[in-house]
């Protein structure tokens, strides 16, 4: 328990991705098995108790501890299993701390009228740090910043690989995942797995460059719509039927409206949207959706999921990857006629003669769900990760605004010496005249020199401080790019942005010169 | 109090030592000797139990202290420094007819606790303490007393600090796990740098540590006092490619400050008691949090009042509450002073 509970502790203070991984691989490496095994189940998901309510942590520590002491430590900590964690007494002579193996193992074992006694013991035989970790464990939410994907490409690190590798078996695999470890550690072969709904890594797209076209020939490629959904991999052989995100998490839970459409022996790849009636509902809507563990009739009535299908990975346990896309494109579009799924439909083709049509196809699209357009070649096989030539994606040019800088904060890590997160407002007209109504947030599109350039200004232009937040005098315009505007109840200016950033920083304009919200409200869609 | 029975409601007795000790704006009072204990304001004589900045202050009239820490104050305050007489650990004083001792504290380096002896009654001021061992100063020493003043900086539960070693420890393990970053590390100038510097020592860490500016001048006295630091180095004027994997010290203000910017990749490390609790960690960009503390924590507290065997404990500062309701568990009468003018935070 003593290395995983300092791996948490370290992870969840340490910002950076590489950072992350290296305390991962250090790990992994040194910890033997199954205790690493389950560490991983952890930090994937794929490892989740609800042995205990915050409800019985906090009974047996009052059993512990005088209810004043209780009550002004948990005021002055703020959080219930870190003061539990904290305040619980240490026995004289601790008892034998037990391996996370242990505690995972005699868990899953034991009764519900167990737990309590069980938590309480292993409590008496850990540290702070320790106890910390195993609360969170067992009322299931470690939550220090670890996605699944990057603890797979941890592991795989190990042994050199691609984390492809590790998704591709991962949903043949269990925890405590020996015969993965092994593998990576070069001490047996690839685990086989018979699964035809396992995860399949995707194929991914580069973007496109600016004069990048010019090299392409027009008959090498085939064109779609970019959607602006999410990129899903859905996958059924006839029994089990699954959905995964992009990076092989399964979601089928959340969708169980397109898991009931899974009814055929086939793998592909396509865009999850929100449609009614074939018309597809701005982001927004999707976002209804995402990341719920429970989903309710309403919103499944008010949200129904769509699938716009673009690719086919398998048909009936044959594997299409190795296939040209065109042929899979054949296959898919025999399949789809044959089969005839609901709740999905094609992603059409766009015919072009020569880049110009294309150009002018992306220029107007700004239509609701498209993001731009995918160019994907005629002969190439779908191979996972992003391989650059095959697939581009060509966004539609973004939208720009005029902002005044109104706060800049502290970054994190390599930044936290600077002031690189900036919130910035346009002007809008109140009972007391015009005034600037934050709108966004951006933190990157700058240059290293622009960082310094703008941590020196905020420095410079500082009229209050709030701990690592400083509000500046509204003096600086910034131009902010962004994907798209939408509404939002839950900010003060009713408009969100999608991907702002800072596209130039206008040193030159005078702030009386920035857009108002009522431009940004007549760029919203839908 | 001083072994008379306490009756409540009935006038005080002419000897009970809150009858001669007043707390004041300026600070804790001894009325008979007429001399403050660790006074904020200027004060025409003051006995001073350590180094601290919130506890040595200028301007006074004349100091009693240790003579560490009449070194300290020296180094810290030049000029303005007022007259200092040293007073041995253990040697008894006549100031007036109170009676005073100066006893290791084991806070940092000259940190005392105040002992006053008058009408039968003994008072120990306890200024700030720790139990925990530490390479660079006098352990503390229990003086049994009818009164035991105490802080209570880190008075809660939550507050029980592991062994430093293993803290230590935890920052070497981080050094081997990312040999290209410079560990930074914030500590309080006066004594918690000089502590982590002899407990890397201890650890078996050979190579020079690196210092911010602001930490030198106490390092250098350290030094002369024969307290073994091992090698440091000015950080500033270091090549940027020397600091790599390197422990470099710098006061906590400095620690996201443009200072910071010179050192490559720097993995944030704090050293400070208030690393015990995240969101205090996380509000500072901490990334390596070190629970390293010079003051009592929870248990010690508790511990050290049973052991003085005072009947009274008045609480000076930090979270008195919860120490005032813990010692009258104890079966002792308890108080909290509300002293003001001590630092809470950084300063740990």
């Amino acid at each position: 328990m003593r290395a995983f509970a300092e791996l948490m502790e370290r992870l969840v203070y340490t910002p950076s991705r590489n950072g992350k991984l290296r305390l991962l691989t250090d790990y992994f490496g040194r910890v033997g098995d199954p205790d690493r095994g389950w560490a991983l189940a952890a930090l994937t998901g794929d490892l989740s108790f609800n042995a205990a309510k915050p409800g019985l942590i906090r009974a047996l520590a009052a059993q512990r501890v005088a209810p004043e002491l209780f009550g002004w430590s948990y005021d002055f900590v703020g959080d219930l299993a870190e003061t539990v964690a904290l305040i619980w007494p240490e026995p004289a002579v601790p008892a034998a701390a037990p391996g996370l193996g242990e505690v995972v193992t005699t868990l899953a074992a034991s009764g519900r009228s167990e737990t309590p006694a069980l938590i309480e013991r292993w409590l008496d035989a850990l540290t702070a740090t320790e106890r910390f970790a195993l609360i969170k464990l067992i009322t299931g939410g470690l939550r220090v910043g670890v996605s699944a994907r990057l603890a797979k490409t941890a592991v795989a690190a190990m042994g050199g690989r691609d984390v492809g590798e590790v998704e591709e078996l991962w949903h043949g695999l269990a925890a405590p995942y020996r015969e993965l470890f092994q593998w990576v550690e070069g001490r047996s072969g690839r685990p086989v797995i018979d699964d035809r709904t396992a995860f399949r890594p995707l194929m991914l797209a580069t973007p496109l460059e600016d004069g990048e076209l010019e090299r392409l020939a027009p008959a090498d490629y085939r064109a779609e719509w970019k959607w602006d959904g999410i990129r899903v991999q859905v996958a059924g052989d006839g029994r089990s039927r699954r959905i995964y995100s992009r990076t092989g998490d399964e979601i089928g839970q959340a969708f169980p409206d397109m898991l009931e459409a899974i009814t055929f022996d086939a793998v592909l790849d396509g865009e999850l949207l929100v449609a009614r009636d074939g018309v597809v509902a701005p982001f927004n809507d999707l976002q209804q959706r995402l990341n719920r563990k429970r989903v309710t009739a309403k919103m499944l009535a008010d949200f129904p999921a769509w699938v716009r299908l673009y690719d086919l990975l398998a048909e009936e346990g044959e594997d299409l990857r190795p296939l040209p896309f065109d042929a899979r494109r054949s296959r898919l579009d025999a399949w789809f006629a044959r089969v005839a799924p609901g709740r999905m439909d094609l992603s059409p083709m766009l015919p072009f003669a020569g880049w110009p049509d294309l150009e002018a196809l992306r220029g107007n699209a700004r239509a609701r769900s498209i993001e731009g357009i995918m160019l994907k070649r005629g002969d190439s096989p779908y191979l996972a990760g992003r391989p650059k030539g095959p697939w581009f994606k060509w966004k539609r040019g973004p939208l720009t605004i005029d902002t005044v800088l109104l706060y800049a904060q502290r970054g994190h890590g390599k930044r936290s010496s600077y002031y690189s997160d900036f919130t910035f407002g346009t002007w809008r007209e109140g009972q007391e005249g015009w005034a600037l109504v934050p709108v966004g947030k951006a933190y990157f599109g700058f240059t290293d020199a622009e960082l310094v350039k703008l941590d020196r200004w905020v420095r410079a232009h500082t009229v209050e401080r709030f701990g690592p937040v400083r509000a500046v005098a509204p003096e600086l315009v910034l131009e902010v790019a962004f994907d798209s505007v939408h509404r939002s109840s839950r900010h003060k200016s009713g408009v969100a942005m999608r991907f702002p950033r800072i596209h130039r920083i206008r040193w030159d304009k005078p702030a009386i010169e920035a857009d108002r919200l009522a431009t940004l409200e007549s760029l919203i869609e839908g | 109090m001083c072994g008379r029975p306490h009756i409540g409601g009935m006038p005080a007795l002419p000897s009970r030592p809150d009858r001669w000790i007043e707390t004041r704006p300026e600070g804790l009072y001894v009325r008979p000797g007429d001399f403050y204990v660790d006074p904020i304001r200027p004060v025409g004589r003051a006995v001073i139990t350590h180094g601290h900045s919130d506890h040595a202050r200028s301007g006074h009239g004349a100091v009693l202290a240790t003579a560490e820490t009449a070194r300290i104050m020296a180094a810290r305050m030049g000029a303005a420094a007022p007259s200092t007489q040293a007073l041995a650990p253990g040697v008894a004083m006549a100031i007036g007819p109170v009676t005073v001792r100066l006893v290791p504290a084991g806070h940092v380096l000259g940190s005392a606790q105040v002992v006053l002896e008058h009408a039968g009654c003994r008072v120990v001021v306890s200024g700030d303490y720790k139990r925990q061992a530490d390479p660079t100063c006098a352990p503390f020493e229990i003086v049994p007393c009818d009164v035991f003043v105490t802080e209570a900086t880190f008075g809660l539960p939550v507050f029980k600090h592991p062994p430093a070693e293993a803290e230590i420890a935890r920052l070497l393990d981080s050094l081997r796990l990312f040999p290209d970053r410079a560990h930074l590390v914030g500590v309080y100038a006066l004594g918690k740098c000089q502590r982590v510097m002899a407990l890397l020592r201890r650890a078996g860490y050979d190579r020079p540590v690196y210092l911010h500016g602001a930490l030198i001048a106490l390092c250098t006295l350290y030094d002369e006092l024969g307290c073994d630091l091992g090698s440091w180095l000015p950080a500033t004027g270091a090549a940027k490619a020397d600091l790599k994997g390197q422990v470099v010290l710098c006061p906590p203000s400095a620690l996201s400050d443009l200072w910071s910017r010179r050192l490559p990749d720097p993995l944030i490390v704090a050293a400070s008691g208030w690393m015990r609790i995240r969101q205090r960690a996380r509000q500072r960009g901490v990334e390596l949090p070190l629970v390293i503390s010079d003051h009592a924590d929870w248990p010690e507290l508790l511990a050290t009042m049973a052991d003085t065997g005072a009947g009274d404990i008045w609480v000076t500062h930090g979270r008195e509450e919860a120490l005032v309701f813990a010692a009258r568990q104890q079966g002792r009468r308890a108080r909290a002073l509300a002293m003001v003018g001590r630092e809470e935070d950084d300063a740990e």
